[in-house]
């Protein structure tokens, strides 16, 4: 996998995301996995069983650090408290980078605990950017910002989200983390074309990659995370693997879970197309 | 949180237009759905202002998306939080609660873990308020801060009318007026624990499993130690006397002063030794000095 300064000089393969029902499996059976990923706000407490469960995770798997609550494009400022607690938790786990949305979700103090899409002008990928360094300079780890699936567009909008993205990143001097569920998530859902999304944006910039299911509705898609991935996405996942190189990636699994084996299986069919790059 | 009203160009230029925008759909985002769960018909002006339509959707439907995640993510956490509040005052109540609650108690905080903090205040019938302390004693035993355990060879140069002892962050004690310890293992055995996602930012349905329905208890009052060990929570019953002596503790009484009214010598040793077996001594969290 290639390595880049935003993701740590790393070259990690294929991983999962760490859940509640795999522990039991995970610790006792102790199966391969290359690495996992944690939602960091699950283990920025201060002690008990999340932490001895981390622990142990520690002791056998690498671990990488994501984040949902950061919230780089809300207006208001980076919360002290939370970047202290991070740290104190990225010093735990020695993530090589850390990742977290490329979104909103709070204001005046107020949580929504939702990826809020945001508005894609010059201005407000300035602000997001400046927020991503501040982090990053307290965090003294690379970041990686996610593309967010979405279902609302903004009139204020005067650039396409792809733009947006590699504005903020440019800005930022930071990574991607390239959802590819999220890209045809939004693509359905605001009628644009996903390998236009995945043609434009900085490939060199790419530190990791997200792959998940979602639910179809009649009119629209939500990013719920609770299938396996389709056909549709994976052939995006194919494309960006062919542009960005073989890429850390990551199955999100997170409602109606099946068993370890299971989601692990799932992820691992990305292989197929990775070594699909590899010269015969 | 009451949604602004709509004011200005809905152009982003600025950090100062960002927080327009923001708090302008925020506001709605985070309004109450109608009896019906729909978005209020007073986010349309929001909506004309900011949310482009699609040829699928109208703006005031995809903003409605986001107005619903919001309500079936929080209450959804608060399922999780306090099932026995649940099973107690029955599914309807228990939605109505969790709604007034979140009107008055939005989140104010990055993690999700805090928002029923103030659930126990806002209950107001006594058996419910009951278990809501105790269930947010659980969450407290669950990942609280562990301090340093004091020794015995701490208290050694201290004598027992100055030394003062505080319990662990993670042990609440509670006077509670039905043995809900007993109601809320019960319930535990009926329920497989419930299991939320973190990482989609979608919801699709707040958890509509049936309510257990398990004999109310008969009133009686008990006092608990909800703790943990080894990252194991536990109810730990304590006799009148036992509470009133670790609450004194626990308001910064000497060893001493707290022992007061306490049993015979032989009597506290024991006791003392069990709590201390526990690990639920440690320093006082704004002093250095055991003093």
């Amino acid at each position: 996998m290639p390595a880049n300064p935003f993701n740590g000089q790393t070259d990690y393969g294929i991983g999962l995301g760490l859940r509640v029902p795999h522990y039991q499996h995970i610790l006792n059976k102790k199966p391969v996995c290359d690495w996992f990923e944690i939602i960091s706000e699950n283990f920025m407490c201060d002690a008990g069983r999340p932490l001895e469960v981390l622990d142990q995770i520690l002791e056998q798997y690498r671990v990488v650090q994501h984040g949902v609550s950061m919230y780089f494009g809300s207006a208001e400022k980076l919360n002290r408290e939370h970047l202290t607690k991070l740290k104190r938790l990225v010093k735990r786990t020695r993530t090589p980078w850390l990742s977290d949305h490329l979104c909103w979700g709070s204001v005046d103090g107020r949580y929504t605990h939702d990826l809020l899409p945001m508005p894609y002008t010059k201005a407000v990928a300035r602000h997001t950017a400046q927020k991503i360094r501040q982090a990053r300079d307290f965090l003294e780890v690379p970041i990686a910002v996610e593309n967010v699936s979405s279902y609302a567009e903004f009139h204020a909008s005067d650039m396409t989200e792809w733009e947006f993205l590699s504005e903020v990143v440019e800005l930022a001097d930071c990574g991607i983390l390239l959802d590819v569920n999220n890209i045809y998530v939004s693509a359905m859902n605001h009628n644009f074309d996903p390998s236009d999304y995945l043609n434009h944006v900085p490939h060199h910039r790419v530190a990791q990659i997200h792959i998940a299911g979602h639910s179809k509705y009649e009119k629209y898609i939500l990013d719920t995370h609770d299938h396996a991935v389709i056909d549709p996405v994976w052939k995006l996942y194919a494309r960006a693997v062919q542009l960005v190189g073989p890429t850390a990636t990551l199955l999100e699994w997170d409602a109606h879970i099946p068993s370890f084996n299971e989601v692990h299986h799932e992820a691992l069919k990305a292989n197929r197309f990775i070594q699909s790059l590899v010269p015969a | 949180m009451k949604p602004s009203k709509p004011t200005g160009s809905s152009k982003v230029s600025s950090r100062r237009d960002l927080l327009n925008l923001q708090r302008q759909v925020g506001g709605a985002i985070m309004r109450p759905l109608t009896p019906r769960w729909k978005m209020s018909p007073a986010a349309r002006a929001v909506v004309a202002k900011f949310i482009k339509p699609n040829d699928r959707l109208t703006g005031f439907e995809r903003l409605e998306l986001y107005n619903w995640q919001y309500w079936y993510r929080l209450i959804d956490c608060l399922y999780d939080d306090y099932p026995g509040v649940r099973a107690i005052l029955g599914e309807r109540p228990f939605s109505k609660l969790c709604r007034d609650y979140l009107i008055r108690h939005p989140s104010t905080s990055y993690t999700l873990r805090n928002l029923g903090r103030q659930l126990p205040q806002f209950v107001r019938p006594p058996l419910a308020r009951d278990m809501a302390r105790l269930e947010w004693a659980r969450i407290v035993a669950f990942d609280a801060e562990e301090r340093p355990v004091v020794t015995a060879d701490d208290l050694l140069d201290t004598k027992p009318d100055r030394l003062r002892l505080a319990l662990q962050p993670y042990v609440t004690l509670l006077k509670l007026r039905y043995p809900l310890d007993d109601f809320l293992i019960a319930l535990k055995r009926l329920n497989t624990e419930a299991l939320r996602g973190e990482a989609s930012n979608a919801v699709t349905s707040t958890k509509r499993k049936r309510v257990q329905t398990l004999r109310r208890p008969r009133p009686e009052t008990v006092h608990v130690a909800v703790h943990r060990i080894n990252n194991a929570i536990y109810y730990k019953r304590l006799t009148p006397a036992q509470f009133a002596l670790l609450r004194a503790l626990q308001a910064g009484r000497t060893l001493t002063q707290a022992c007061a009214r306490a049993g015979n010598p032989d009597e506290l040793q024991r006791w003392f030794g069990t709590w201390a077996a526990f690990g639920w001594f440690c320093r006082r969290a704004t002093r250095k000095s055991l003093i």
